[in-house]
C-alpha cells in the first residue's frame, strides 16, 4: 500500500490566480525516502502542505496511509518539520518534544518515557531542561525531528528543514536524518532546494518545475544503503547529481517554451 | 610567585532580592547617585536663589512635612492606593478577557477595534465628575475603581491581543498539523506567546490606576483621600504638605509597578530577556 497516493492534484490560489500546482500524480510507498527540488515557485512546499491537509487542493485525491488527507492529519498519520524549528520558547526541551504527545492525551509516564527515547535518538542527552534560546540552530532543529517523530508517525514531511543551517551542520545532519529514518521505520518526504542533499539522502528524487507546478522528472537513486561521507565521494553520485541538474536544466526549458508559447 | 588569573571571570551567582528585580546591586549605583545629585543640586538652588515656598519647597522641608504628617498621609495614601489597585484589578481583567473573545471570534475584532482605539482617545479624567454622580457623590471608592478601571482597560486590551494574534504562522500550522482544537491553540500558543505582552500593558496600567484615582478625587471624594488631602493642603497654602502628598502617590504608583514586574519575573522564568 502507497503511503501517500496523489492523483490529478491541482492547486490555484484564488480565482483565475497564478496556478501553484498541475497534473500532480505520484504514488510514494513505504519506507520510501523521497525528495521533492525544484526551482522556487515551483509549488513543491504547496505539494507538501497538500499532503499534510494543511492546504486544500482544487481538485484531485489525496490519499495518505489509505484514508483522506484530512483523516490522516486527524488521525496523526504525519509529522512535520519546517526551516524554521518552531520551538515554543517557554517551554523546555523535553517539554517542546512532549506537545504532541499532551495533545493526544498520552499519561505523564508513558511521555516521560517516550520523550527519553527520543532524546536519545536525536542525542539531546543532558540538554532536556535547556530551553530553545539556549541551544544551536542545529540542535533546535534536531528538537524539532524529535518532536515530529515523538508520536511515530507512519509518515515525515520535511520542507526545507536544513535550509537555515551552515553546510557543515547540514551534512551532519543530513547523516544524522538517515539514522534516523532507519530507525524509526518512517516513509519521509523531504523539500529542498540542494540538489547534492537530495541525492544523498533519498531513495527517489521528484524534480518539479515552475509556472505551472508540475512534475518533470522522477529519479531514482540507486546510491547503496547506509550511505556515509564516503557516499559523496563516489562517481556514482556525481552522475547522480549531474543527472538531477540536467533534469531541472531541462525543466527550465520546458517553462520558457511553454512561456513563449502563449506569449 | 605568582597567582594564576582565572581563566573567565563567571558571571556573580544571584539569589533572592537580586535574582527576583534581576540587578546586582552595583548596577543600580548610577541611578542611586543620579538621585542623590538631582535632589543635591534643588536643595542647593533654593536655598541659593532664596526660591519662594510656594513655587518650589526645599526637599528637607518636603521630608519635614512628611515626618510631621505621616499618619494622616500614609492613611490617606492607603485609602487612594486601595481604589487605584480595586481599579486595576477590575479594569486589566476585563481588559484580558475582552482580549480573548477579540483574538477568538475575528469577526468582534475587526467589528470593535476602531472603536475601541477610538475611545482609547478620550481623555478619560473629564468623565470624573460624571463617574463621582453616579456613586453617591463620589465619597465611596466606586467611583475612583471605575475611573482607575477605564483608565487601565485600554493599555492591557491593546498590548494582550496583540500578543494573543502575533504568532508565528508556522507554530499555528503545526497545531494545525497535530489537529488541535482552538481551546489547545489558546492554551498552548496564543496565550503563552501572548504574556510578555501582558505584562507590558500591567506595568503602563499599574501607573494610570493610581493616577486615575488621584485625579479622580480631586473632583471631590472621602476626607481621607490623598487626592482630597493634596487638594486641600495646597488651598490652604500648606505647599510643602501637599508635595509630600504628591510624593506619596508616586511611592505607591512605584510600589504597584514594582508588583507586577515582580510577578512578569517570576512568571517569564523562561524568558532570555527578562533574566538580564
Amino acid at each position: 500500500m502507497s503511503v501517500v497516493e496523489l492523483k490529478g492534484v491541482a492547486k490555484q490560489f484564488g480565482r483565475g490566480g497564478t496556478t501553484a500546482l498541475q497534473g500532480i500524480d505520484l504514488a510514494i510507498e513505504e519506507r520510501e525516502f523521497v525528495s521533492l527540488i525544484g526551482p522556487s515557485g515551483c509549488g513543491k512546499s504547496t505539494l507538501l502542505r497538500v499532503v499534510g491537509d494543511l492546504i486544500q487542493p482544487t481538485s484531485g485525491s489525496v490519499v495518505v496511509n489509505g484514508k483522506s488527507a484530512r483523516q490522516a492529519r486527524v488521525d496523526r498519520d504525519y509529522g512535520i518539520v519546517f526551516q524554521d524549528p518552531v520551538l515554543y520558547d517557554w517551554r523546555t526541551v523535553a517539554k517542546n518534544i512532549a506537545l504532541p504527545l499532551e495533545l493526544a492525551r498520552w499519561d505523564r509516564r508513558r511521555r516521560a518515557e517516550r520523550v527519553r527515547a527520543m532524546v536519545e535518538l536525536v542525542e539531546l542527552q543532558g540538554f532536556e531542561g535547556h530551553h530553545p534560546w539556549q541551544l544551536s540552530g542545529g540542535m533546535q532543529q534536531r528538537v524539532s525531528i524529535a518532536r515530529a517523530l515523538s508520536f511515530d508517525p507512519a509518515l515525515l514531511l520535511m520542507d526545507e528543514p536544513f535550509g537555515a543551517l551552515d553546510e557543515m551542520t547540514r551534512e551532519r545532519l543530513n547523516i544524522e536524518l538517515l539514522r534516523i529514518w532507519e530507525a524509526s521505520g518512517s516513509t519521509i518526504v523531504f523539500v529542498t532546494h540542494s540538489i547534492a542533499e537530495a541525492v544523498f539522502l533519498s531513495t527517489r528524487v521528484v524534480v518539479m518545475s515552475a509556472r505551472p507546478g508540475r512534475i518533470s522528472d522522477l529519479i531514482p537513486i540507486d546510491l547503496p544503503q547506509p550511505r556515509t561521507g564516503a557516499t559523496r565521494e563516489e562517481p556514482r553520485f556525481f552522475e547522480l547529481v549531474t543527472r538531477v541538474r540536467e533534469a531541472l536544466h531541462m525543466g527550465a526549458d520546458l517553462e520558457r517554451a511553454a512561456a513563449e508559447a502563449t506569449a | 610567585m605568582s597567582v594564576p588569573a582565572p581563566a573567565a571571570v563567571q558571571p556573580l551567582p544571584r539569589h533572592g532580592m537580586a535574582r527576583l528585580v534581576g540587578r546586582r546591586l552595583q548596577d543600580w549605583l548610577p541611578a542611586a547617585v543620579f538621585l542623590v545629585a538631582v535632589i543635591g543640586a534643588w536643595e542647593g538652588i533654593i536655598r541659593w536663589r532664596h526660591v519662594q515656598q510656594f513655587l518650589l519647597p526645599k526637599p528637607s522641608s518636603i521630608a519635614t512635612a512628611f515626618w510631621d504628617d505621616r499618619s494622616e498621609l500614609l492613611h490617606a495614601g492607603w485609602f487612594t492606593f486601595q481604589e487605584a489597585l480595586g481599579g486595576f484589578a477590575l479594569g486589566s481583567a476585563l481588559a484580558i478577557l475582552f482580549a480573548l473573545a477579540l483574538a477568538r471570534y475575528r469577526f468582534f475584532g475587526t467589528a470593535l477595534m476602531p472603536y475601541a482605539i477610538a475611545a482609547n482617545a478620550i481623555p478619560i479624567i473629564a468623565f470624573a465628575p460624571i463617574t463621582n454622580q453616579w456613586f453617591s457623590g463620589g465619597i465611596t471608592k466606586s467611583s475612583k475603581i471605575v475611573i482607575a478601571a477605564v483608565l487601565c482597560f485600554f493599555p492591557v486590551l491593546v498590548n494582550t491581543l496583540r500578543g494573543l494574534t502575533s504568532v508565528n504562522p508556522r507554530a499555528l500550522e503545526l497545531m494545525e498539523s497535530y489537529a488541535a482544537g482552538q481551546v489547545q491553540i489558546f492554551r498552548r500558543v496564543r496565550i503563552p506567546n501572548a504574556l510578555p505582552f501582558v505584562f507590558s500593558g500591567l506595568k503602563v496600567a499599574a501607573v494610570l490606576s493610581m493616577i486615575g484615582a488621584v485625579v479622580g478625587e480631586y473632583f471631590g471624594g472621602s476626607f481621607n483621600a490623598l487626592g482630597v488631602l493634596i487638594l486641600d493642603r495646597a488651598r490652604t497654602f500648606q505647599f510643602t504638605s501637599a508635595w509630600a502628598g504628591v510624593f506619596l502617590a508616586c511611592l505607591f504608583g512605584i510600589a504597584l509597578y514594582a508588583g507586577v514586574a515582580i510577578l512578569e519575573r517570576l512568571t517569564l522564568r523562561w524568558a532570555p530577556s527578562t533574566s538580564e
